[in-house]
């Protein structure tokens, strides 16, 4: 890597941000669509969903990888354009099965899908910096948008009481992870990751206590980001209460973004410390599996139950982050990528299990849908099970690569921990399924499917079985 | 290829049933049953194939299937692994055909039969630990929902229990299964999980090799199941349908005792040899508990269920027996028990169907009114016990053979389970079928029907065929137990000046073959 001089002319290349800039004008020129769009707002969600093939398609606008831009602050190379792939085909997912639940819900706020792509253009930002200033940014960007995005369904009122959660806690986070940027600049005098490592690695540090301190905050922020124990308290409510496709969004997106830049700043940047920070990221994942696990099993409430669910998955994925190196990169990457086919199936289901007034969110709700609608449930068999790590689905590869990352680099007893949560984590799946199969029907069903929802779940189904059994292209993508 | 198309069959099988019209059961029975019928008896056609006088690896094939991680599609089967793959497409082929009397949901019963076959029979053919894990786990799915939804009233419960139970056990064994890949690729630079390259190459110090069995033990213990991993299996057991049983038993058991014979075994001898008092100690525990906990059963089934304890105990006794007798007798042992206790299922499940109960003394008398059926229950019953001339004996002597060279206490004690197993079994039928006819329930009974009799005959073949003539099957063994015995042998990693106190050495061919004879003369 050469090091390009401060603030020249030619650091300043907009065919890096490429990504960026396509996705910012698409979002714009959605808000101003919205105001000539009328009621119907299913022209602006097609219309996001070009700007984010669009997107897709600009990620590979830089030939030559890595490619360094804006002072060393911004980077493109196969680790932030996977990620900008998923991001993309989340945030594309999110659209398509918001289109019905927004009719159905009566959301009719076209900045919905704005908000969507504004969302996303943080994710991309913080995936691609390697500034903690950038960082903050892309952080930012993402969490407002969140924030407006839950509570967007204005007259109900958990939708409501999600969303202040959220922001307060949010807020509250930003701050404890700015304090931590400012305590890092403090001990290295620069936000430039790049440069932290190398002042690190040459012993530069002016205060080693004021650098562990803000690598400490920078956990804690992250930490709120990613939604681990015990940060995790906002998750249940704000995944309850947020729109369905609004969940399954936070749920994928948004923390991906965040592992993204927690693998930076931590896995990458700050290896020479690595003695210190993996204590503390071993107690959060260990504390994150079993706490997360311990609430799943109590929940009735099917969005709470995957919400606690969630938070066990960040646990398995800190592993791959403190797995460091190729191996836990790119099993990062491919745990992000089934875990988006995983949730965006299980959420359409319970997008398409529900009905206008009655979103049948309760387990047991689910009695006896087994031998009624058995493609269905098929399909949400598929994810759970899928989500508990069974093969020959894809959540069984990831939780498999994850262990071979972390083993190969002699994490034994955290590794035991995992898959003794994996165990646990197989009950409330089987929970869910005992009540789909094994109990009699209480009620009537009645889908509210449409081709769009059920395009939706067949990808997923195929993604989720693809990457299950035939997962190499999709490996050696990410081990590149 | 042939092997890739029979475990394979099933599944496609019951993708094909999930097409066909609704609303007509008999012609999704049909099929099923068609399926299953065609898979066993081309897989009758591996066992005149086969060559028993080698014990490499036969009918192979592999292709490379995650390369970036070392892992391919290899298939494979030898002299351990035929058998039990032809007697899990013989039982599922019963147990689909006993099942004629399911009413719920035929369709996804018999998509869940097809499918659980495609997972046993790929656990049986996997030469490579991702494949095998594949397998091992893939089969959970159909078995479980096999118990939770056709199971009886605790089904529930029992199927969870067995799930979990199950899949703690096997992911310890993922992590073992991961640390193996990751020290073989340290020490000769090769990432593979390919069983045979490992079982070749794999080197580690005595400290690895004991943790690295303990993972395996502990699923395959938890799968066999050993004393004190025992305790899922009566509640599946009790709870599964007829043919959920028949399948737990017949095939599901002998996945443990399989995994012990391909892992820890040849792969981990030196730590097999350190933790050989234990295991015998608890199979023996094993052996006894069973038989004394079936002693004071009510119900029929869990009777039947505690009494697989028992003689899984035996099994397990034979294999760390490390020498010819022990294992043929053990691997014997296996398919006796696939034979006699599924039938016991079988025979426990019809008189289910007819009083909807297994109470023991809610019975009494039955030999008066279903003469058949109690004609056919006294052969199974007796062969369980392991009467001469019948399948358990030769499987019992030859096991009790081997491990009376290790120890002389050991097999004693594991005799006197025999005893037990005559006490539990003839009290119970004594029971069941003699005494007084008091309960009028009963006087009106029909004798089994044709369908049942159908299922109930070739286990009786099966039985005296391998009471009386034994040879065709512990021929298949020879060549690969020999094999394995020459990897697992405590003389390999016994100090030379102690060699003399023990017994235990390779046993040479030609022994085996005088052995068999003698047995032969015995029964003719």
């Amino acid at each position: 890597m050469e090091v390009e001089p401060i603030l020249a002319p030619e650091s300043i290349d907009l065919v890096s941000i490429a990504p960026v800039l396509v996705l910012t004008v698409f979002a714009m020129g959605v808000l101003i669509l919205d105001l000539f769009a009328g009621k119907n707002k299913t022209l602006l969600a097609f219309v996001s969903i070009i700007g984010l093939l669009m997107t897709a398609i600009s990620a590979f606008a830089k030939v030559r990888l890595p490619a360094h831009s804006f002072n060393d602050s911004y980077i493109v190379d196969n680790f932030s354009i996977f990620f900008i792939l998923i991001f993309t085909f989340s945030s594309a997912l999110t659209i398509l099965i918001s289109i019905d639940f927004n009719k159905r819900e009566n959301i009719k706020a076209g900045e919905f899908y704005s908000l969507i792509l504004f969302c996303t253009v943080g994710m991309i930002i913080l995936a691609s910096s390697t500034d903690l200033i950038m960082i903050f940014l892309g952080i930012e960007i993402l969490s407002i948008c969140l924030y407006v995005l839950t509570g967007i369904h204005r007259d109900h009122l958990k939708s409501n009481e999600a969303a202040l959660k959220y922001f307060l806690l949010g807020a509250f986070a930003t701050g404890f992870l700015l304090y931590g940027m400012t305590l890092m600049y403090g001990a290295t005098e620069t936000t430039n990751l790049i440069k932290i490592a190398a002042i690190i690695k040459a012993g530069g540090v002016s205060s080693e206590p004021l650098l562990l301190m803000g690598v400490v905050l920078l956990v804690i922020g992250f930490g709120f980001k990613v939604a681990s124990v015990p940060f995790h308290m906002w998750a249940p409510d704000v995944y309850q209460g947020a729109p369905s496709p609004v969940t399954a969004f936070m749920a994928v997106g948004p923390k991906a973004a965040a592992f993204a830049a927690l693998f930076r700043v931590f896995a990458d940047t700050l290896p020479e410390i690595s003695s210190f920070w993996e204590t503390l990221l071993i107690t959060i994942s260990i504390l994150t599996m079993f706490i997360g696990n311990l609430g799943a099993i109590m929940q009735t409430n099917i969005k709470r139950l995957m919400a606690y669910s969630s938070i066990t998955h960040v646990g398995y994925v800190l592993i791959a982050v403190l797995a460091k190196d190729t191996l836990g990169s790119s099993a990062l990457l491919f745990y992000m990528l089934t875990y988006a086919f995983m949730i965006f199936g299980v959420f359409t289901v319970i997008i398409i299990l529900g009905r206008k007034g009655d979103e049948n969110l309760e387990i047991e709700g689910y009695s006896g849908l087994g031998f009624k609608h058995p493609v269905i449930t098929l399909c949400m068999t598929v994810f759970l099970l899928s989500l508990g790590g069974l093969p020959p689905l894809a959540g069984f590869v990831a939780k498999f690569y994850i262990f071979n990352a972390a083993l190969q680099e002699g994490f034994l007893y955290l590794v035991i921990i995992a898959v003794l949560n994996s165990a646990i984590s197989l009950y409330y799946y089987l929970k869910v399924i005992v009540f789909m199969y094994m109990k009699e029907p209480v009620k009537e069903f009645q889908l509210s499917l449409s081709p769009i929802t059920l395009f939706v779940v067949t990808l997923a189904v195929i993604g989720v079985i693809q990457l299950g059994i035939f997962p190499e292209p999709i490996i050696s993508l990410a081990q590149q | 290829m042939f092997l890739t198309f029979l475990t394979f069959l099933p599944l496609a099988g019951a993708i094909a049933l999930a097409f066909l019209p609704k609303g007509n059961d008999s012609i999704i029975k049909q099929t099923a049953v068609g399926v299953a019928a065609a898979d066993f008896l081309l897989s009758l056609q591996l066992w005149f194939d086969f060559d028993p006088t080698t014990h490499a690896m036969q009918f192979e094939f592999s292709t490379p299937w995650i390369f970036s991680w070392g892992i391919s599609y290899h298939v494979g089967i030898d002299g351990i692994s035929l058998l039990l793959f032809v007697l899990t497409t013989f039982l599922t082929l019963i147990s689909i055909i006993a099942s004629w009397e399911i009413k719920k949901h035929v369709r996804e019963y018999m998509i869940s039969m097809l499918a659980l076959s495609t997972g046993m029979l790929g656990v049986f053919i996997s030469l490579d630990m991702f494949l095998f894990y594949f397998f091992w786990e893939f089969q959970l799915v159909p078995m479980y929902l096999i118990i939770g939804v056709w199971g009886g009233p605790q089904r529930v419960y029992a199927a969870i229990k067995f799930f979990i139970y199950t899949a703690v056990g096997s992911l310890l064994m993922l992590v073992a299964i991961i640390w193996i890949y990751i020290l073989v690729k340290e020490q000769t630079g090769v990432g593979t999980t390919d069983i045979i390259y490992i079982t070749e190459h794999l080197n580690t110090s005595l400290d690895v090799q004991k943790w690295l069995f303990l993972a395996f033990f502990l699923a395959f213990a938890i799968k066999v199941p050993m004393f004190p991993f025992h305790t899922w299996l009566p509640d599946a057991h009790v709870q599964a349908p007829t043919a959920g049983s028949v399948i737990l038993a017949g095939v599901m058991l002998k996945m443990g005792t399989y995994g012990f014979l391909r892992f820890n075994l040849p792969m981990l001898p030196q730590a097999c040899n350190e933790f050989l008092p234990f295991i015998a100690v608890l199979s023996i525990i094993g052996i006894i508990y069973g038989a004394l906990v079936s002693l004071v059963q009510k119900d029929l089934k869990k009777l039947v269920a505690y009494s697989s304890v028992s003689h899984m105990g035996f099994v397990m006794l034979g294999i760390f027996a490390f020498n010819q007798y022990g294992i043929q007798g053990a691997l014997l042992q296996n398919l006796n028990h696939g034979v006699s206790t599924s039938a016991l299922f079988l025979l426990v499940g019809m008189i289910y169907d007819r009083r909807h109960t297994r109470m023991i003394d809610e019975f009494g008398g039955l030999s008066k009114v279903m003469p058949k059926y109690a004609i056919c229950f006294m052969i199974i019953a007796l062969s369980s016990i392991g009467l001469p001339g019948m399948n358990g004996f030769v499987g019992e002597f030859l096991i009790l053979l081997g491990i009376f060279q290790v120890n002389g206490l050991w097999a004693a004690l594991a005799t006197s389970g025999v005893i037990f197993a005559a006490c539990y079994i003839l009290w119970m039928f004594q029971r069941v079928m003699f005494q007084k006819l008091k309960n009028p329930k009963n006087f009106k009974l029909p004798d089994m029907n044709m369908r049942e009799m159908i299922t109930m005959v070739p286990m009786i073949v099966l039985v005296f065929w391998i009471g009386i003539y034994p040879q065709p099957f512990l021929k298949t063994f020879d060549a690969s137990v020999t094999h394995l015995i020459t990897k697992v042998d405590p003389d390999n990693f016994r100090p030379k000046r102690m060699q003399d106190q023990h017994h235990a050495a390779l046993i040479k061919q030609d022994d085996l073959a005088r052995l068999t004879k003698k047995l032969q003369g015995k029964n003719q």
